[in-house]
């Protein structure tokens, strides 16, 4: 098989544009999609200065790379979330591609705010990945406002973003399907510009950057990841996809193009403030003060038969 | 051949030499939700693997 760039002996075949690469044109043409992406979707510029959500897996240390080899100004944003060895392994390998690339990187520890996820669950009984989102989210946001970044990327690849979309459609949740889309603009003073520079790139892609390029990642799952309904869509599209390579691809962009546009009504005006944290909310609290007051109020549930016990 | 799955760190045994996407057929795998790497080297679905060698199959999929 050759290289479609350069005809030298390829390495890395990517079905969906029935091309295959040689390493260095691989790299190329997966900076060259980043870079374009930015551009077409006015994301950000070279004078912005980005947050980039940086998880220790392969996709946002494929983004984050691809960020500084582009010379985007940047710096990493890490939550150790609190999940065991898996967390205490992300944690390590995103502080070691920081201090090896000379990067700045702000680490928050949830354990030390009393909010490793495990613990969050445990007291709220709420589904592991819900708990979580809503706490990266409020984190996030809250990390970006508080250390002045007007833009947040994440590295949301199309495999997620297809899978999100085929989530949506099952359900005609018209008011994320009006949201879904690689820009997200800032609606409140607190809230960053969302973006997901890698909404184009599959999945495999960023796999393949990340090994072509030497990153150390992530290889295990989540354990919390087991069962989670976004695989199930995911296997459904990749089934797809084997059978009609590009399916994944031209599902997206043509939501993009020709059906979000149908939904963009449907989206929640700008949200109002938290009354507890400030935070953007679309109720009188937001998402993570309602979950905070989930975990309260289980733990003074809790304590109430052990007294009666007690008695 | 030996083939090693991640992340299961699961170790299979297959005879003989075939290319990548027979093996991937025959341990039920999607082209495309996984990286086969042999070495320092990804494989492409034409390559031929030696009865010899020992390759890893990456699973590139994740979710959550």
């Amino acid at each position: 098989m050759k290289c479609k760039r350069c005809r030298g002996n390829a390495e890395i075949q990517v079905r969906h544009h029935n091309a295959a690469y040689c390493r260095d044109c691989f790299i190329f043409c997966f900076q060259r999609q980043v870079e374009r992406a930015i551009d077409k979707e006015h994301m950000f510029s070279r004078d912005d200065e980005v947050l980039v959500a940086v998880s220790g897996g392969k996709d946002s240390l494929a983004l984050w790379d691809a960020l500084v080899a582009l010379g985007y100004r940047t710096t990493g944003l890490h939550l150790a979330l609190g999940i065991g060895a898996y967390s205490a392994t992300s944690t390590q390998k995103t502080e070691a591609f920081a201090r090896l690339g000379g990067l700045q990187l702000i680490t928050a520890r949830l354990e030390e705010d009393g909010l490793a996820v495990p613990t969050v669950v445990a007291r709220t009984r709420r589904p592991a990945c819900a708990a979580c989102g809503t706490i990266k989210r409020h984190y996030f946001d809250r990390l970006a406002f508080e250390h002045g970044f007007a833009v947040l990327a994440t590295g949301h690849n199309l495999d997620d973003e297809a899978a999100r979309l085929l989530g949506n459609v099952l359900r005609w949740q018209t008011h994320h399907l009006g949201k879904q889309q690689p820009v997200l603009g800032s609606t409140h003073e607190r809230f960053a510009r969302k973006v997901k520079p890698l909404f184009r790139l599959s999945e495999y892609e960023t796999a393949v950057y990340a090994f072509v390029r030497g990153i150390d990642y992530v290889i295990d799952e989540c354990p919390n990841s087991e069962g989670a309904t976004q695989l199930l869509y995911k296997d459904a599209l990749n089934r797809l996809e084997a059978v009609m390579p590009g399916t994944k691809l031209t599902f997206l962009q043509d939501f993009l193009r020709l059906g979000r546009p149908r939904f963009a009504t449907e989206i929640d005006g700008p949200p109002g403030s938290c009354g507890r944290c400030g935070m953007p909310a679309y109720a009188a609290v937001c998402g993570f003060c309602a979950l905070l007051g989930d975990t309260d109020t289980r733990r003074s549930q809790r304590v109430i038969p052990a007294s009666n016990d007690a008695s | 051949m030996q083939i090693t799955l991640l992340p299961q760190r699961r170790q299979i045994e297959l005879d003989g030499r075939r290319r990548v996407a027979d093996i991937l057929r025959h341990l039920g795998l999607l082209p495309g939700t996984v990286m086969v790497i042999r070495g320092d080297s990804l494989m492409c679905d034409s390559d031929l693997i030696e009865a010899d060698d020992a390759i890893e199959i990456r699973n590139v999929i994740s979710g959550g």
